[in-house]
């Protein structure tokens, strides 16, 4: 089908329902050179449809709650210009993947903090309101691997391309992984071990199969493939210094 | 089928492996069988290696060859990158990995042709 009935319309087919089933539901809405998805999906609820469900705040590429599927790939829909993903195609636009449906394109997110929470993904400091500040060197090896992963958006666009999520319910998923990663080399947090041993269990660390979609999608151009190896390596590392 | 999120270079590379793998395993239970002819049943094991005579068995093996060569290739790989210090080049490491069965592969075939 052509993406635009006219020069100035395109089809876009949304997905509709709930958490029991839907379907995709077409619409026709304005095409300008200039739009997002998230500017669509907007215009169908507020011009179309009032009963479409979605879930956005900022609409910058900060706050990340606007992520959903588009055209079968998970996207950030604030800063996915309709253009740059079509290519001449219909715009499709579905929930994100591997989290459940509430309605239409809000997916319920508990899961996916859930596992942030049991992958000891919470910091935890290592000292004090009262205690002295420890300085931390912005050039240590350590502290750069931290920084790596703290501009994570909590999109759930990693978890929703991850295979071995939708594979294994019990895989804590690369965001939570890369969470967990950068305490582990954040001097601040009390202790890396608790996490390590956290991410050595069943589901954690060691369930990945290195597909590297988390890093193909991420909007904020991470690397979770990265700090789960860093994961693998250390996890594997503690294993054989307790056995030797 | 390859759903759009999987259209990525590392994903094929996975699939790669995993299939090569998986063809590799229903390999070896017919590779040993026919290595027991040997002891058991030599004449048979004769006549069986005649096969390898045809040109389009050669290139079947050199296809096994591939497979084993790029998944051991690619098995080092992943070891590399669980085990050894993060390099940002995988996809490189990936596309060598593929290259080097390939290579393997033609070496085979020089060799039998």
């Amino acid at each position: 089908m052509s993406a635009a009935t006219d020069s100035k319309s395109m089809e876009v087919s949304v997905w509709r329902g709930d958490a029991d089933g839907g379907e995709y539901r077409d619409y026709t809405v304005p095409a300008y050179d200039n739009q997002t998805v998230l500017d669509v999906v907007s215009w169908i609820q507020q011009q179309q449809d009032a009963t479409l469900t979605y879930r956005f705040a900022c609409r910058v590429g900060m706050c990340g709650s606007c992520a959903m599927t588009v055209n079968g790939k998970p996207r950030w829909t604030c800063r996915t210009h309709v253009n740059k993903v079509t290519r001449g195609e219909k715009l499709t636009i579905a929930p994100l993947r591997n989290l459940p449906v509430i309605k239409d394109l809000a997916t319920d997110m508990d899961e996916f903090f859930e596992k942030w929470v049991k992958a000891k993904g919470v910091h935890e400091p290592s000292t004090g309101r009262h205690d002295p500040m420890v300085p931390v060197d912005p050039a240590s090896k350590n502290r750069i691997t931290a920084s790596e992963g703290i501009e994570c958006i909590n999109c759930a666009v990693c978890y929703s391309a991850c295979d071995t999520v939708a594979a294994n319910p019990d895989y804590l998923g690369p965001a939570a992984l890369q969470r967990a990663w950068t305490l582990v080399n954040d001097e601040k947090n009390k202790d890396a071990n608790t996490v390590l041993d956290a991410v050595s269990q069943s589901g954690g660390c060691h369930s990945c199969h290195s597909h590297g979609s988390c890093t193909q999608y991420c909007p904020v151009g991470l690397n979770p493939m990265k700090a789960v190896a860093g994961l693998k390596r250390a996890t594997a590392f503690k294993f054989w210094r307790k056995r030797g | 089928m390859i759903q759009p999120h999987r259209s990525h270079s590392l994903y094929v590379f996975f699939l790669l492996h995993r299939v090569s793998g998986l063809a590799l395993a229903l390999f070896l239970p017919v590779h040993f069988y026919v290595l027991s002819l040997a002891i058991t049943d030599p004449t048979s094991l004769d006549s069986f290696l005649k096969l390898t005579d045809i040109a389009a068995v050669k290139i079947a093996e050199a296809l096994l060859v591939f497979l084993l060569a790029m998944h051991l290739f690619g098995g080092l790989r992943l070891m590399a990158m669980e085990w050894l210090p993060w390099t940002d080049w995988q996809k490189s490491l990936a596309a060598a990995s593929l290259a080097l069965g390939l290579c393997t592969a033609c070496l085979f075939l020089l060799s039998v042709f």
